[in-house]
C-alpha cells in the first residue's frame, strides 16, 4: 500500500463535500474535495493544520469506536482488532456496552501497545464516532491533538467542534447508500467502510484483511467481494481526501508470537470440557452467560459420540440460579463433575446452596463473572466486588475456596484445576473472574494441556475399597487432614450408603444435635480449610528478593494495569515489589510478602476494599499497613489511576493514610 | 412414638426374588409423631420396593425440608439419601439424575416444601419430565413449625387453633396434570392397598411420576373442621379405580372382573391395570383426567388412584440425547479432547 503523503489532512467535511466525494467513489475515482471552502460556507471554523504536531506514535495509541448497539459494529470492530493482532502488535480491546439489544450507545476501545501493555488506558487518540446519540461526549473524550472520524453525510453541528482536535469526515451513509441497495447491507457496510478508512489512516496491511475475510466467510465465499468492496471504499476515500497515514499508525512487529486472542468466558467453558465436566446447569445472566454457552459449543464438538450421535454431556438451563447450583450439587453428589456459572445477583441467590455444599461437603465448581453491584448495578460493566460475598457465602460459619484468574490461559487452566480442587476438598470452589476478563478478547499465552494429567477425583471409595472397610464413616477424619472419604450412590449393595444432609450429624452421618459432635465437625472443617491452603494455586511473587519497602498486591484483571504501573514506577526510580494473589485461602507466601514490607498497596476494583478486608480478617494484618488503591467506576482499572493513587500516598507527607 | 424398635423378626419372613426379606428395606426409627400419616407412606414405600425387588443401593432418596422430608431416613437404609434445602429437592434430583440415569430417584416432599417455597422447582421438574418418583406427603399444614396453614389447606378449613383458612388452596394433582406431568396419582396415607401399587408403577414410569398423598397431621391438623383430618378424608375419598401393577417379569395372570377395566402398558412391558369406577374417565386422556379431578373437587371429594398417565413418556435424558451409559461412569479418555485438539483451538484464536 502506498504511503505517499499526497493529501492534506482535512479537518472537516460537510454534506456537500460528502456528496461530491461519494459520487467520485461511485465512479471508482476518489477526487480531492475542497473541504475548507465548504466548511467555511457551512459556518464552521476550519482548523488549518494539525493542532498538535505530535511526534509519530507508532504502535502506541487508543482508538475508540462509538456505535449504536445492534448495528453489526461488533464484528467489524473485532476485524480491526484482529488485523492489528495479525500484524504482530500487542492489542487489547474492551467492550463498553449497554444492557440493551438494540439502539443504545455502545463503545469498543482498542489499545495498541508496542510495549505490550494490555490494560485499559484513558485518553482517546482516535474516535470513530458513528453514533449521533453519544457524539458530544465522544468529541469531548478525544485527547488534545487526537482525531475524530465521523460520518459526514450530514453536516457536523457546531457543538461538536473543538479547535484542539483533528476532524476526519467520511460520508459513510451516503457512500453505502450509493454502493448497496439492500437496507441491511447499507447499515452493516458502514462499519466495514470505516474499517477500510482506518486501513489507510493507520497504515494497516490490506493483505491481513483479505486473510481474515477468507477465514470468516469460509464456505460463504460469495460474501467476500462485497466486504472487500466496502473496505476499498473507505481506503479510496481516505486516499483521495486526506493526508495519510496519520502520525498514529501501526508497523508490523513480531511481538505477539504464539499468543492467542480469546475471551475468558470461553476459556472457562473449555477448561470445564477438558476437566471432564459432564453436567452444567445455569441461568442466563450477563456477563456470565457465555461461560456455559462456550462450554456448550465446545461440548457439541468434543462430546458427541461419533457413532451414536449421543452426547457425553448434559446441559440444563435452569429456572433460576437456586436451581442451577442445586442441580450442579446434585450431579457432583452423584459422581459427575459438574458446574454452574453466574454473576452478582445469581451469587446472592446461590448462597443457601453454597452453605449446604460447604457443610454437607459436596464438590461444586462455580464461575462467578463479576459485574458492578450492588443489586442489579450496572450489569454490563466490570468490577471485583463479589470477593467478600463469595468468600463467606451463606449463613453460619462458612468459608469458600476462591480462585482468581487473570488471563484466558488461566481461565482455562484454573477452571480445570478447580474441578480437581473441588473434588479433593469436597467443597465449593468459586472461580472469580469479571466482565473485563470474561467478555473481552484478551491476548493470552496459548492454552496448554498435559495429556498425562489425570483427573484427581479425591477420596472416593469404590466397591472394592468398601469391602475392606469394617464400618464406613462418611465424616470420619481417617487421614487427620480434615478431608474424609465419600461414596457415590449405587456403589455397593450393603456398604457405603449414608444420608447427606445440611443438619448436624456425627462422624457416621447420623443426625445429631449433640454439641460435642457438632463442634468436632466444625473444627474438622477448619482443619480441612488449613489443608486447602497448601493445595490452592500459589500467588505470583514478582521478585526473588525484596527491592523496596513498598509492595503492591493485586488479583484478577488488575494485573494488566498493575504491571504497567510497576514498570513506570521503576522508570521513575521508585520501584515497588509486587504480588498477585491467585486464590483464597491465603497461603503463607501472601502472609510473608505482606509482613516483609512496610506498606502494601492493595489494588482492587471495588469501593469497599474487599480484598483488604479479607486480608485483615484472615491474616490479622494491621489495617494501617494496607493502603487501598481502588477503582469502581465500572471500567477496567488503568495504570494512570493506580499511579495517581500511589503517588498521593508516597509523595510529601510520610503519614500513611488509611483506606 | 416409640424410642426402641424391636429387632425380632419372624424367622420365616418371605423373601423376594433378590433374597431380601422386607426388613432389609427398612430405615432408621421414625421420629415423627405417633400416628403420623407420613409413617404409613414410608411403610408403603418399603412394601413397594420389597415387592418390586429393588436393589436399595440402586435407588437414591431425596427430599427437601420439613416433616415429610425427614422420612427418607425411615426407609431404605441401604440407599443413599439426600436431605437438601427447603423446596429445592427437585434441582438436586435433576443433577443427580443427569449424573447417573441408571438409578431410581425417589423424591419426597411436603405441601410447604412443594406448594410454597418449592413451587418454582416443582413446576420446572415436571416440565422437564425428569425420570423420578415425586411423592408429596400432603397434610395442609406446616408441622415442624407447629401447625400454620400451608398453601394446600382448603379454603374454609379450620386448623387446630380454630382459625379458618381464607385462601384458595393449590391443588397439586390438577396443577401437575395441567403442566404436562406424565404420571399423576393421588392417594391417601391410610389406603395402603391403593398406595403400594401406585408407588410400584411410579418407579417403573419412564418420566416424572407424581403422587399426591393426603397424609393427615395427627398433631396439628386432625381436628374437626380440617379437610385433611383422617375422618374427613375417609369420608370424602372417591377412588377412581382399584389399581394393580404387574411388573414385566411376572406372568400376567390377573383375572379381570366383568366391569370395565383398562390396561396401561408401560414401555418396558409392565402393565398397570385399572379397574375403573367412573365410566366417563380415561386415564390416558389428559383432558378427561383434568375434568375428573375438577368435578370431584366441586363435589368436595378427593379423587384417588392413577389419574393420568402417558405411556409414551420421554424423559429428560431422552430429550437431551445423552449417552446410554451413565455420565458419571465416563472416563478421561472419552471426556478430555487432549492436547492435539487444543492445538487446533489455539490456532483458531490467532
Amino acid at each position: 500500500m502506498s504511503k505517499k503523503l499526497k493529501k492534506k489532512i482535512v479537518k472537516k467535511a460537510t454534506k456537500k463535500v460528502a456528496k461530491k466525494a461519494t459520487k467520485s467513489v461511485s465512479k471508482k475515482v476518489a477526487k480531492k474535495s475542497n473541504t475548507k471552502k465548504v466548511a467555511k460556507k457551512a459556518g464552521l471554523k476550519v482548523v488549518k493544520k494539525s493542532v498538535v504536531e505530535s511526534k509519530s506514535k507508532v504502535n502506541d495509541f487508543v482508538i475508540r469506536f462509538a456505535n449504536v448497539n445492534g448495528t453489526g459494529s461488533a464484528s467489524a470492530n473485532f476485524l480491526f482488532t484482529k488485523a492489528i493482532f495479525r500484524m504482530g502488535i500487542p492489542v487489547t480491546p474492551k467492550n463498553i456496552f449497554p444492557s440493551n439489544i438494540q439502539g443504545l450507545p455502545t463503545w469498543y476501545e482498542v489499545r495498541v501497545s508496542e510495549k505490550g501493555y494490555l490494560g485499559r488506558r484513558e485518553g482517546i487518540d482516535l474516535m470513530v464516532a458513528v453514533n449521533p446519540q453519544s457524539m458530544l461526549s465522544d468529541v469531548n473524550a478525544v485527547k488534545k491533538g487526537g482525531y475524530f472520524l465521523y460520518d459526514s453525510s450530514k453536516t457536523l453541528h457546531s457543538q461538536y467542534i473543538r479547535n484542539d482536535i483533528n476532524y476526519i469526515g467520511i460520508p459513510l451513509m451516503q457512500m453505502c447508500n450509493e454502493a448497496y441497495t439492500d437496507a441491511r447491507q447499507r447499515q452493516l457496510f458502514k462499519n466495514i467502510v470505516y474499517v477500510g478508512a482506518l486501513i489507510a489512516l493507520l497504515d494497516i496491511e490490506f493483505s491481513v484483511f483479505e486473510g481474515l475475510l477468507a477465514e470468516q466467510f469460509k464456505g460463504k465465499e460469495k460474501l467476500i467481494p462485497s466486504n472487500v468492496k466496502a473496505l476499498q471504499l473507505g481506503i479510496d476515500y481516505v486516499k483521495a481526501n486526506f493526508k495519510y497515514p496519520l502520525d498514529i499508525r501501526v508497523e508490523r512487529r513480531n511481538l505477539v508470537k504464539d499468543w492467542i486472542l480469546m475471551e475468558g468466558n470461553a476459556a472457562c467453558g473449555l477448561g470445564a470440557v477438558y476437566a471432564g465436566a459432564t453436567f452444567a446447569a445455569w441461568y442466563p445472566i450477563t456477563p456470565s452467560t457465555s461461560v456455559v454457552e462456550g462450554f456448550s459449543e465446545f461440548a457439541a464438538e468434543f462430546r458427541t459420540d461419533k457413532v451414536t450421535g449421543k452426547k457425553n454431556v448434559a446441559i440444563v438451563q435452569a429456572e433460576d440460579e437456586l436451581a442451577a447450583i442445586g442441580m450442579a450439587i446434585g450431579a457432583n453428589w452423584n459422581g459427575a463433575r459438574s458446574f454452574t456459572a453466574t454473576s452478582g445477583p445469581g451469587l446472592s441467590l446461590m448462597n443457601e446452596f453454597l452453605g449446604l455444599a460447604y457443610f454437607a461437603e459436596i464438590p461444586v465448581v462455580l464461575v462467578d463473572v463479576q459485574r458492578t453491584g450492588p443489586s442489579t448495578g450496572m450489569p454490563t460493566r466490570t468490577q471485583q466486588s463479589d470477593v467478600l460475598e463469595a468468600a463467606y457465602a451463606s449463613h453460619g460459619d462458612t468459608k469458600h475456596v476462591l480462585i482468581f484468574p487473570s488471563t484466558p490461559k488461566e481461565c482455562f487452566e484454573m477452571t480445570a484445576d478447580s474441578f480437581d480442587l473441588a473434588e479433593e476438598l469436597q467443597t465449593p470452589v468459586i472461580i472469580m473472574t469479571d466482565l473485563d476478563l470474561g467478555m473481552n478478547d484478551h491476548m493470552s499465552p496459548p492454552l496448554n494441556w498435559d495429556d498425562k494429567r489425570e483427573y484427581k477425583r479425591g477420596k472416593v471409595l469404590d466397591a472394592e475399597m468398601l469391602e475392606k472397610i469394617e464400618k464406613f464413616g462418611r465424616y470420619l477424619d481417617v487421614d487427620k487432614d480434615g478431608i474424609t472419604y465419600r461414596t457415590i450412590p449405587g456403589t455397593h449393595p450393603s456398604k457405603g450408603s449414608f444420608f447427606t444432609r445440611g443438619t448436624s450429624r456425627d462422624e457416621y452421618a447420623v443426625y445429631t444435635e449433640d454439641s460435642g459432635s457438632y463442634q468436632r465437625n466444625m473444627d474438622r472443617l477448619i482443619r480441612k480449610w488449613n489443608t486447602a491452603k497448601k493445595m490452592v494455586p500459589a500467588p505470583h511473587v514478582y521478585q526473588k528478593s525484596n527491592q523496596s519497602e513498598n509492595g503492591i498486591l493485586f488479583f484478577g484483571t488488575s494485573e494488566y494495569a498493575a504491571e504497567e504501573a510497576m514498570d513506570i514506577l521503576k522508570e521513575q526510580g521508585k520501584p515497588v515489589d509486587a504480588i498477585r494473589i491467585k486464590s483464597f485461602p491465603f497461603s503463607k507466601a501472601v502472609e510473608d510478602f505482606i509482613n516483609s514490607h512496610k506498606r502494601i498497596f492493595v489494588i482492587e476494583q471495588n469501593r469497599d476494599a474487599q480484598m483488604r478486608s479479607l486480608l485483615m480478617i484472615e491474616l490479622g494484618i494491621n489495617p494501617s499497613k494496607l493502603i487501598s488503591v481502588l477503582n469502581y467506576n465500572g471500567l477496567p482499572i488503568t495504570a494512570d489511576n493506580i499511579l495517581g493513587q500511589i503517588a498521593k500516598n508516597l509523595s510529601g507527607s510520610k503519614k500513611l493514610k488509611k483506606a | 412414638m416409640s424410642y426402641v424398635r424391636p429387632t425380632f423378626r419372624h424367622p420365616e419372613l418371605p423373601k423376594n426374588k433378590l433374597g431380601y426379606t422386607i426388613d432389609y428395606y427398612e430405615g432408621s426409627l421414625s421420629t415423627l409423631c405417633a400416628g403420623c400419616g407420613h409413617d404409613s407412606i414410608s411403610a408403603a414405600v418399603i412394601q413397594g420396593c420389597y415387592e418390586m425387588n429393588i436393589e436399595p443401593h440402586r435407588l437414591a432418596k431425596l427430599s427437601g425440608i420439613g416433616c415429610s422430608s425427614k422420612t427418607p431416613a425411615y426407609f431404605l437404609s441401604n440407599s443413599h439419601g439426600f436431605n437438601s434445602v427447603h423446596g429445592r429437592m427437585p434441582s438436586v434430583a435433576t443433577g443427580a439424575n443427569m449424573a447417573n440415569r441408571d438409578l431410581i430417584y425417589f423424591g419426597v416432599s411436603g405441601d410447604g416444601d412443594t406448594a410454597s417455597i418449592g413451587m418454582g422447582q416443582f413446576v420446572h421438574v415436571i416440565r422437564r419430565n425428569l425420570n423420578m418418583v415425586y411423592i408429596v406427603m400432603n397434610n395442609g399444614c406446616y408441622g415442624l413449625t407447629k401447625g400454620q396453614d400451608s398453601a394446600t389447606a382448603d379454603e374454609g378449613s379450620k386448623n387446630k387453633t380454630g382459625q379458618v383458612n381464607l385462601f384458595e388452596s393449590i391443588d397439586l394433582a390438577s396443577l401437575a396434570i395441567e403442566l404436562g406431568a406424565t404420571f399423576v396419582a393421588q392417594s391417601f396415607s391410610g389406603d395402603k392397598t391403593q398406595l403400594v401399587p401406585l408407588i410400584k408403577a411410579a418407579m417403573k414410569h419412564p418420566g416424572f411420576a407424581f403422587i399426591n398423598v393426603i397424609s393427615p397431621c395427627v398433631t396439628f391438623n386432625n381436628n374437626v373442621g380440617s379437610t385433611k383430618s383422617y375422618d374427613y378424608v375417609r369420608e370424602h375419598v372417591e377412588a377412581t379405580a382399584t389399581v394393580d401393577f404387574v411388573p414385566q417379569m411376572q406372568e400376567i395372570s390377573v383375572e379381570y372382573g366383568k366391569g370395565s377395566h383398562k390396561h396401561v402398558k408401560m414401555h418396558d412391558g409392565s402393565l398397570i391395570e385399572l379397574h375403573k369406577l367412573a365410566e366417563d374417565w380415561n386415564p390416558l386422556d389428559r383432558q378427561s383426567a383434568m375434568n375428573a379431578v375438577l368435578n370431584a373437587k366441586a363435589k368436595n371429594e378427593i379423587l384417588t388412584g392413577l389419574l393420568y398417565v402417558d405411556p409414551d413418556s420421554r424423559d429428560l435424558h431422552h430429550l437431551l440425547q445423552t449417552n446410554d451409559k451413565p455420565l458419571n461412569s465416563l472416563t478421561k479418555d472419552v471426556l478430555c479432547p487432549g492436547s492435539e485438539a487444543l492445538k487446533g483451538i489455539n490456532a483458531g484464536l490467532r
